[in-house]
């Protein structure tokens, strides 16, 4: 009964490490503020979708892809009704104020429930685009709302952010990554 | 007389709920395709499609709205002649693989589809190992000391003895 026997030791080993694996994804949500449930977009490194939206109120121009091309950009799928696009505009109006273009799209939104919105807490938007029925921003693969895609040059999707954008998201991921994209 | 009316309306009740029962699903009857043939398929593709907003269930199955955009989405397709395959490329290549609830083989899904035949395999030649060793070790055995047989020797004589 000296030492383990190494052929017991193996299974153990192989438990223990699943364990582990299992343990740390479990509670990733805690370690670097990551949600497990975020899901990487599967547009990554590829063109943005082709879309035209209307504007919210009818008039003047809405968004339509066209207008992703040759700038690096942000896109933000917010809602009126949505209480985290609420508490994340103070950060897209930060954004809009030191420069950065953000384009808005609309989703599933009264014209007058919008733009009460915009009036009240500031309009970060370069150009926003009404998704009545939610059919353009399936074809972002939004799933939840508020949705931020960054977008290059070429009009590809660099990035996507799941949920509010924190004062720490924009200092760790989207300046990093705007910068590298020659904002 | 009363008695017998509450019984036939206990019964309408339970008929009602029974009924109930067994239409329960997300779909909602202004989604359902004329076509019994195609609503039938969509039933189908909806059933392999995880709602990304509950994340655990089928488009089928969850009555989020997104889940019902997609149904309607799967269907409005269905109508215009895509197939099944062209469908579920459509909704991965917005949502990734992970919206299949029946993934893909490929170099990302390879641990997933292989690793319980490579679990298998493993305890295989483990399997194969173990009783390898077990049908050599009596070839192996290390024979008696001139010393140990003395002992033995010594220990049978007295038994014989008595």
């Amino acid at each position: 009964m000296a030492g383990i026997r190494p052929a017991f030791m193996f299974p153990v080993a192989i438990l223990v490490s699943l364990v582990a694996v299992f343990a740390i994804h479990l509670y990733q949500v805690g370690i670097e503020g990551k949600v497990v449930s975020d899901l990487p977009s599967a547009l990554i490194n590829k063109p943005a979708p082709t879309f035209n939206l209307p504007p919210i109120d009818g008039k003047g121009a809405g968004f339509s892809s066209k207008q992703l091309a040759g700038i690096v950009s942000l896109v933000n799928v917010w809602a009126s009704w949505c209480p985290p696009c609420r508490a994340e505009h103070p950060q897209l109006m930060r954004l809009a104020r030191e420069g950065v273009t953000i384009y808005g799209i609309s989703y599933k939104d009264t014209s007058a429930a919008a733009r009460a919105f915009l009036t009240e807490l500031g309009n970060p938007f370069k150009s926003i685009g009404a998704d009545r029925f939610g059919r353009a921003s399936i074809d972002w693969g939004v799933y939840g709302y508020p949705e931020t895609f960054v977008i290059d040059r070429r009009g590809h999707i660099r990035y996507r952010h799941v949920g509010p954008i924190s004062a720490d998201d924009i200092s760790d991921k989207i300046y990093p990554l705007l910068e590298s994209l020659g904002k | 007389m009363t008695r017998h009316l509450f019984q036939r309306i206990g019964v309408l009740i339970l008929a009602i709920c029974l009924a109930a029962g067994s239409i329960v699903m997300a779909v909602e009857p202004v989604e359902i395709l004329a076509d019994a043939k195609l609503e039938a398929r969509a039933r189908a593709i909806s059933a392999d499609l995880r709602c990304l907003v509950c994340q655990n269930q089928s488009i089928d199955d969850s009555d989020a709205d997104l889940a019902r955009d997609l149904r309607l989405v799967v269907r409005e397709r269905l109508t215009n002649g895509d197939t099944d395959a062209q469908i579920f490329e459509f909704v991965a290549a917005r949502y990734g693989d992970f919206v299949l609830l029946n993934p893909p083989f490929n170099a990302r899904t390879i641990l997933l589809w292989g690793g319980p035949a490579g679990v298998f395999i493993i305890g295989l030649i483990g399997v194969m190992i173990y009783f390898r060793r077990r049908g050599i070790n009596p070839d192996q055995t290390v024979p008696l000391t001139a010393d140990e047989k003395r002992q033995l020797n010594a220990l049978l004589d007295e038994k014989t003895e008595r």
